[in-house]
């Protein structure tokens, strides 16, 4: 009995600590502007749309947030187009290479998109891409990929084999075995692997920074009016670049262990 | 393994059953696997290769080590790398702890697991550059930390914690943003390792009435350690790449490696040197996974 008191107490106090900051956030970006340079500010302030109304309608913040709508739609569909066959190779098949590319995979994360940011942006000037939707999006499917080959692999493992093969036995062929009998089971799993890919691309901050000039994603816009801008239009920004994770890690955080399950 | 729809925190124990079947001779797994290959040659190989060629030749293009000559002549350089390295050696282990209790408080499957592991998982979809200002909102002169101590009354004036003046005080509230925000990869890795550690070796541990604290030692953190590994080795290399946390909360009086990298090439237009802080990031990267590596063995024959 005491000992579950201790666990409830310590699990509350870590979400506690995750949580409270984004309290804080939000009320300072949804309090009256004039609460945020109070001092000492008011944990219980009263609220208002002002700030965020303000932030939304500054120059150049809906096209950035657009954009980075865009480039993150383009990462999750490419994404999911690139890894989930592959995530499917690793799933049913054992063949020569099969480890090699499972570790080539999963080592791409230990290079920094720093040293390949800079030199993607050369490229995109020399081909006329610099500072469009598909720079950005293609540099953030580069990152985002392993992690959507593991995840569609372990959701894909976990949809027993023996069931596309007894389809088979019925007259399918294989994709199409894959299509009507495969597909429905894991459809929510790949959809949160591209979730996945689509929010992290939404966050990203270095490659956009690096790659865009007159037509940044929103947080790579945000980053360049930081030491301009007063202090309610930073916490708007910063909120409405938080607020998706509460929606997606919802759907997604059962599928996204498997990164952690891979072998 | 379970069906798909099952709860991941109901999945154990996961044993490596699931393998594929028997070895496959046809073309199919390869025609499956060639587009990926084949993108991540174009974004990933080409680039990394070019990134090498910028670093090793100079603005006028001749081969050499001209650039790196500069990167170490760079006023401010040698702070850069050693913030980098104090901000790494502190925030892994605080992160590790944390990481470690979360992950063991999930895993243990109180009532409500489900919801403690979507609280804990939040920040995986944060941007550093958010977390920097939700920090920075806290720590500021007037910020959240101040107003909370003075109504406390535990302070009179606010203090100035974002002070130009010292680093190591900038560095601590980088380190807070940091285990604030990406603790979560590190939870995710444990969880899956938590899971993939057979019941009965705790149910045996039980007979022989070995304490929580005993088990944990001795059963749980060996079992763990692959886990621990690339726990370790990911959150490294994400910790090599911080630099919007780094912008928002010491605007330009402290910088990392990753931020001179970037202001290389978005302010004074200098790709090569940006990409030589590019390539010292990555040497540094591979050198702390080839010492997680072999600091850290993992002998797959004493894993279930």
């Amino acid at each position: 009995m005491r000992r579950a008191v201790l666990r409830y107490t310590g699990a509350a106090l870590l979400a506690a600590w995750v949580l409270f900051p984004m309290y804080l956030l939000t009320i300072g970006a949804f309090s009256v502007q004039s609460a945020i340079y109070h001092y000492p500010r008011d944990i219980l302030p009263s609220l208002s749309w002002g700030t965020m109304r303000f932030f939304l309608d500054s120059q150049g913040v809906p096209t950035a947030l657009g954009r980075s709508v865009i480039v993150a739609a383009i990462t999750a569909a490419a994404s999911a187009a690139l890894g989930i066959p592959a995530g499917y190779a690793l799933a049913r098949y054992r063949f020569r290479g099969r480890d090699a590319y499972r570790v080539t995979i999963v080592s791409t994360r230990a290079f920094p998109v720093v040293v390949l940011s800079i030199p993607l942006a050369v490229f995109a000037l020399q081909w006329g891409s610099y500072d469009t939707v598909w720079a950005v999006a293609f540099m953030h499917t580069a990152l985002t990929l392993p992690f959507v080959v593991l995840i569609s692999s372990s959701v894909l493992t976990a949809v027993p084999a023996d069931l596309e093969e007894a389809a088979q036995v019925f007259g399918c062929s294989r994709p199409a075995a894959f299509a009507r009998v495969t597909l429905p089971l894991a459809i929510p799993g790949l959809a949160a692997a591209g979730g996945f890919a689509l929010l992290m691309s939404y966050n990203e901050v270095f490659a956009a920074s690096v790659l865009t000039l007159e037509r940044p994603t929103l947080p790579a816009f945000v980053l360049n009016a930081l030491t301009s801008s007063p202090e309610p239009y930073k916490y708007a920004a910063a909120w409405l670049l938080m607020v998706p994770t509460f929606v997606f890690i919802f759907f997604i955080r059962r599928y996204i262990l498997g990164v952690g399950r891979a072998r | 393994m379970a069906s798909v729809s099952a709860p991941a925190s109901q999945r154990r124990p996961v044993t490596p059953s699931a393998r594929p079947r028997a070895r496959h001779r046809g073309w199919t797994p390869y025609l499956l696997l060639a587009p990926s290959v084949a993108f991540l040659a174009v974004f990933f190989i080409a680039p990394l290769v070019q990134g090498i060629e910028l670093a090793f030749t100079s603005t006028s293009g001749q081969y050499g080590l001209a650039t790196f000559h500069s990167m170490l002549n760079d006023p401010g350089f040698l702070s850069a790398l050693t913030d980098t390295l104090i901000m790494l050696a502190i925030v892994l282990p605080v992160q590790l702890v944390l990481a470690m209790a979360m992950a063991l408080l999930v895993s243990s499957r109180p009532k409500g697991s489900g919801f403690w592991l979507y609280v804990y998982m939040l920040p995986l979809g944060v941007s550093e550059l958010t977390s920097g200002i939700v920090w920075y909102s806290v720590f500021t002169q007037q910020g959240w930390l101040n107003s909370i101590l003075t109504s406390l009354g535990v302070i009179h004036a606010p203090v100035i914690w974002l002070s130009y003046s010292n680093s190591l005080l900038i560095i601590a509230t980088i380190v807070v943003a940091e285990a604030w925000r990406s603790t979560s990869i590190i939870v995710i890795i444990l969880v899956g390792g938590l899971d993939a550690i057979p019941r009965e070796y705790l149910e045996a541990a039980d007979v022989f009435y070995a304490s929580p604290w005993r088990k944990f030692w001795h059963v749980t953190l060996p079992l763990l350690r692959p886990a621990l590994r690339t726990a370790l080795i990911l959150r490294t290399v994400l910790a090599f790449e911080v630099f919007a946390t780094v912008i928002a909360l010491a605007g330009g009086s402290l910088s990392v490696l990753a931020t001179k990298a970037n202001n290389a090439y978005t302010q004074f237009q200098e790709p090569h040197l940006a990409a030589a802080y590019g390539v010292l990031i990555m040497a540094l990267s591979v050198l702390a996974t080839a010492i997680f590596l072999a600091g850290l063995p993992v002998r797959e024959e004493r894993l279930p």
